[in-house]
């Protein structure tokens, strides 16, 4: 089977990439580009650690092909900050302890950042929907909840 | 120490060094390591609960272009090693899942095309599926070669029914009959999965000449090196485990399930292999835990005070015998209580299911889960506060327990209070609205620890443990080290090596990892004050014993001198040599952590959907290193807990095959399931140790299912026996009754 | 003083008494003892248990030396999750 040549912006970098019609865009970002930061919990979208955005749109990577990603934009976590300047969200979960062993964090941290892109003021009921696609097994969200809306405070401030 | 100490490191909520790699996407997990080379292994996994394979022809797969390597049970180089039976199936299949071959192959897409080139002849037999078939009288047998331990009598015909263990103490008879009301009843638990987000993965690459190694995502890393080297037979020496960042464990990650597999294809193959199981795998294939069926009997006065406890368990163990955690079971049920007459007697029964595996306090919860549920319904019974009722009969200082000795200061009374003055509990319940108090109590164990720091010439200090962080720990070793020092928390990075650059560590489990590796830090931190005071006395030429060591600085008793940390590793190299402090330990004297929850939960009764509305964990965490990773080791065991009450359970269908093996129909709790939990930390400090810590990972676990269990009940005036309480179980429940 | 070794209702069986006086200042001391006055007890069946000596649960205590006036008790290891 042929591949297919990709062109495709990823945190705002230009990259291209060969890949089969059935390779998904997560195992593309994680074994074709070395993009680890999305994780993989399930493949079939149930638990979000993929998390990603496609045009803006928060998507499972697991659910999407590397061909789709021909013309998009896609953000990942690695294109959110650095451990040298965190972004707002993640400083919050770190102060807030919200993550014990961390695999589902990259995927909440996407998914936060979409969250407080299209509500800036969520009650803590709209966050714990928006959030219900991430999975985490060891925090019992709680700390995660509070973070989510701490940083919602803090960039409304900012704003 | 018991007296209340200030500390001037430990009790803050520092941020973890770890986690800025963990919110950047930096950190690497075991599926995120790929080598030169590598090719990528698939498992083969058996189709049936229960069948004998006649035969396995690997030819076609090995003819496959893209194939290496393909491996069986025969390639086990050690064929005596016990677990090697789980790692890939030799005459029979045991479980839905089972793996029975495993090829490697240039990309995934092609080993996973070659796993169906494998053509394995299977004889399907009966399953076994669930304790009552199991132990009918003309059961299928799954080992016809089992014969029961710890009967009476040797039995004469094998059975499913691997042991039985028996406990007691006092007088049972004479216990019930002092009673004024006894309630005995059965409660049934289902097979749950420990659900850690990451799936096991591993990278590895066998060098005949040299050092292999494995990098994969475990509990513990040198545990991986025994059971792999020995599966093997290769040195320790020569095969280095490394761990990666681990996503998730709560006990299911302290076995190896295809590490074995990955090195025996790289040995064949002659590359590097990667295996990463997929979520169906992870369901199927490894660890989960025992489903139970739970008799129990207690009998009080009608004062409150309880006069006798019994017992009988029966733990499932999945395909192989003695996998149970029926001694934990057993020895945890009736510890909350102190009560003269107990009597415990349990069964490991094997059915065709994955082998269980630890988790969380393992085998505690669902025998707790049952005593609970009989203490709160014998409450309502005598008209008693159900934390009242507790108090009276609470287990304290110099109570005898059941599994051995007396308990020394233990926190449940001091739970007990927390819990009866919380706002949660003086709050008002709503119309439909049930509330459950259910306590919890786990032993907590010690365990070998090697710890090395090592002071560099700046005078910062690099912390080498070897206890896999899987909740912050690096976070309260550093903290611990920064104590015993009295230097900033900052001075020290704590690092968790591979295999080869630390002497043996036991697993992360048991609640172990900041009690017993923290006292290995703290001994080793000792080691380097007293190195400190020996290089600093000889440059002052006085002798240690009048050096000082205060607030991070060695001081002369005999003058004015001071010298700091940095200062007397900057000359290290003239007094002597580089500075390590050691602790190579056997921790000893784990305190027991006691715990209470309390759940509020509204059913709605037209769709029996019940959802938890407020919640209360309280524990005692004898001190608290790290507060806020304190809470979020009860935040997440009650989340854990809520999940065995509420939703969680392995669905088989009539031929044993496991139906619901994915995130999407085994539900594990949503953000949106669950409110704020709240929680209060007690401490009530372990004499055992300096800083008087206990294990708080895995007892927060046990009170949700009773407390839960509790609440249903009451919102819907149905007292429920068996979990989870899944919407159609209580909608059954609901019509039944009316 | 002597020690007293309290026996739980497993090891009663071979012991067929609930506790013991030794004179043993140490763990193995303290196994030759019992397993020299209980015939049915094997030396085996000790050996696999922890202890706790005055409350304090050692794991592998071979090394344990025993005050006098002590409690010790034989328990099952345990491992968690």
């Amino acid at each position: 089977m042929s591949k297919s040549h990709i062109t495709t912006t990823i945190n705002g970098d230009v990259r291209e990439f060969l890949c089969d019609p059935s390779d998904t865009l997560l195992s593309v970002l994680r074994d074709n580009l070395g993009l680890t930061g999305t994780k993989e919990g399930c493949g079939t979208g149930d638990c979000g650690a993929c998390s990603v955005t496609v045009n803006g749109r928060l998507v499972c990577s697991c659910l999407v092909l590397g061909v789709e990603a021909e013309g998009a934009e896609i953000g990942t976590v690695e294109g959110i900050g650095s451990s040298d300047k965190l972004h707002v969200i993640q400083q919050k979960f770190l102060e807030h302890a919200a993550l014990q062993c961390g695999i589902c964090t990259p995927g909440l941290i996407v998914s936060t950042k979409a969250l407080l892109e299209e509500n800036p003021n969520p009650t803590e009921d709209e966050a714990r929907y928006y959030l219900a696609g991430n999975l985490c097994r060891c925090t019992g969200y709680d700390k995660i909840i509070r973070a989510v809306l701490d940083s919602a405070e803090t960039l409304r401030g900012a704003a | 120490m018991s007296e209340a100490q200030d500390y001037k490191y430990i009790g803050q909520r520092t941020i973890r060094p770890d986690g800025y790699d963990k919110v950047t996407g930096r950190a690497n997990y075991a599926a995120d390591l790929a080598l030169p080379n590598m090719i990528w292994g698939k498992v083969l996994r058996s189709p049936h609960a229960h069948a004998k394979i006649k035969s396995i022809d690997t030819s076609a797969a090995e003819a496959h272009p893209d194939v290496f390597a393909v491996a069986t049970h025969a390639d086990i180089p050690n064929q005596r090693n016990p677990g090697a039976l789980n790692i890939l199936a030799k005459d029979k299949a045991l479980y839905h899942g089972h793996a029975v071959a495993a090829v490697a192959a240039r990309t995934e897409q092609a080993a996973e095309e070659a796993l169906g080139l494998i053509k394995v002849d299977y004889e399907v037999l009966t399953p076994v599926m669930n304790l009552d078939d199991a132990m009918a009288p003309n059961a299928p047998l799954i080992h016809d070669q089992l014969f029961t331990n710890g009967l009476p009598e040797k039995p004469s015909k094998p059975s499913n029914v691997a042991s039985r263990m028996e406990m007691s103490k006092g007088d049972i008879e004479a216990g019930f009959k002092e009673a004024d009301i006894v309630i005995e009843r059965e409660f049934r638990t289902p097979t749950v999965h420990q659900g850690y987000i990451e799936p096991h993965a591993c990278t590895v690459r066998y060098d005949a000449d040299g050092q292999s190694m494995i990098w994969c995502s475990t509990q513990g890393h040198f545990d991986v090196r025994g059971s792999t080297a020995n599966m093997l037979n290769i040195e320790h020496s020569k095969l280095k485990v490394i761990a990666s960042e681990i996503g998730g464990g709560f006990g299911g990650k302290t076995t190896v399930y295809i590490e074995p597999v990955a090195m025996i294809l790289s040995r064949k193959s002659g590359r590097p292999v990667k295996i990463q199981m997929d979520r169906d795998e992870v369901f199927k294939g490894s660890g989960p835990a025992s489903a139970t069926r739970n008799k129990v009997k207690i009998g009080a006065r009608k004062d409150g005070t309880i006069t006798a406890m019994e017992a009988h368990l029966y733990y499932e163990s999945g395909a192989f015998p003695g996998a149970a955690p029926l001694g934990p079971g057993c020895m945890t049920i009736f510890t909350p209580y102190d009560v003269e007459n107990q009597y415990v007697e349990g069964f490991d029964v094997v059915v065709n299911k994955p082998k269980v595996a630890a988790y969380r306090a393992p085998g505690a919860p669902q025998s707790e889960f049952a005593c609970e549920m009989v203490i709160n319904e014998l409450a309502d019974e005598l008209g008693i506060d159900p934390i009242d009722f507790r108090l009276k009969n609470a287990a304290k200082e110099d109570t005898q327990t059941l599994y051995g000795p007396k308990l020394k200061a233990v926190g449940l009374v001091e739970c007990l209070e927390a819990a009866k003055s919380s706002p949660h509990y003086q709050s008002a319940l709503e119309q439909g609205v049930g509330r459950g108090v259910a306590a919890g109590f786990w032993f907590n164990i010690g365990g070998v620890s090697s710890v090395i720091i090592n002071m560099n010439p700046d005078g910062t200090g690099t912390v080498l443990e070897g206890s896999p962080d899987i909740g912050g720990s690096r976070a309260s070793m550093q903290m611990m080290a920064a104590e015993e020092l009295q230097l900033p928390i900052e001075t020290f990075t704590t690092i968790i090596p591979d295999t080869a650059h630390l002497a043996h560590n036991d697993t992360t489990g048991g609640s172990r990892t900041t009690f017993a590796t923290g006292m290995a830090v703290i001994e080793a931190a000792a080691d380097v004050v007293r190195q400190f005071k020996e290089r600093a006395a000889a440059v002052w030429n006085v002798t240690p014993e009048q050096v000082q060591w205060t607030d991070g600085v060695a001081i002369n008793a005999n003058g004015e001198d001071k010298m700091t940390a940095a200062e007397i590793c900057a000359n290290a190299g003239r007094t002597g040599g580089q500075i390590t402090g050691r602790g190579n330990i056997n921790a000893r004297g784990a305190g027991p952590s006691f715990g209470v929850h309390i759940a509020d939960i509204k059913v709605d009764r037209e769709t029996g959907k019940a959802d938890v509305v407020r919640y209360t964990a309280i524990q005692d965490a004898g001190k608290a290193i790290h507060p806020s990773y304190v809470e979020g080791q009860y935040q997440g065991g009650a989340a854990q807990g809520i999940g065995w009450s509420m939703n969680e359970e392995y669905i088989y269908n009539k031929d044993g095959l496991l139906e619901n093996p994915g995130f999407l129909d085994y539900r594990i709790p949503l953000a949106s399931d669950l409110p704020m939990i709240e929680t209060i930390i007690v401490e009530v400090p372990n004499s055992f140790h300096p800083y008087g810590v206990r294990g708080v990972g895995e007892t927060g676990i046990i009170p949700p299912l009773a407390a839960c269990g509790t609440a249903v009940s009451k919102s819907i005036g149905i007292r429920m026996t068996e979990l989870p309480l899944s919407p159609p179980r209580i909608l059954k429940a609901i019509q039944e009754a009316s | 003083m002597a020690t007293t070794v309290i026996f739980s209702s497993e090891l009663q069986k071979f012991t067929h008494e609930a506790q013991t006086q030794v004179s043993a200042t140490n763990y193995r001391g303290l196994v030759a003892e019992i397993v020299a006055r209980y015939g049915d007890l094997e030396e085996d069946v000790i050996l696999e248990m922890a202890v706790a000596i005055d409350g304090e649960i050692v794991h592998d205590p071979m090394l344990e030396t025993i005050r006098p006036g002590s409690e010790v008790h034989f328990l099952y290891r345990i491992s968690g999750g």
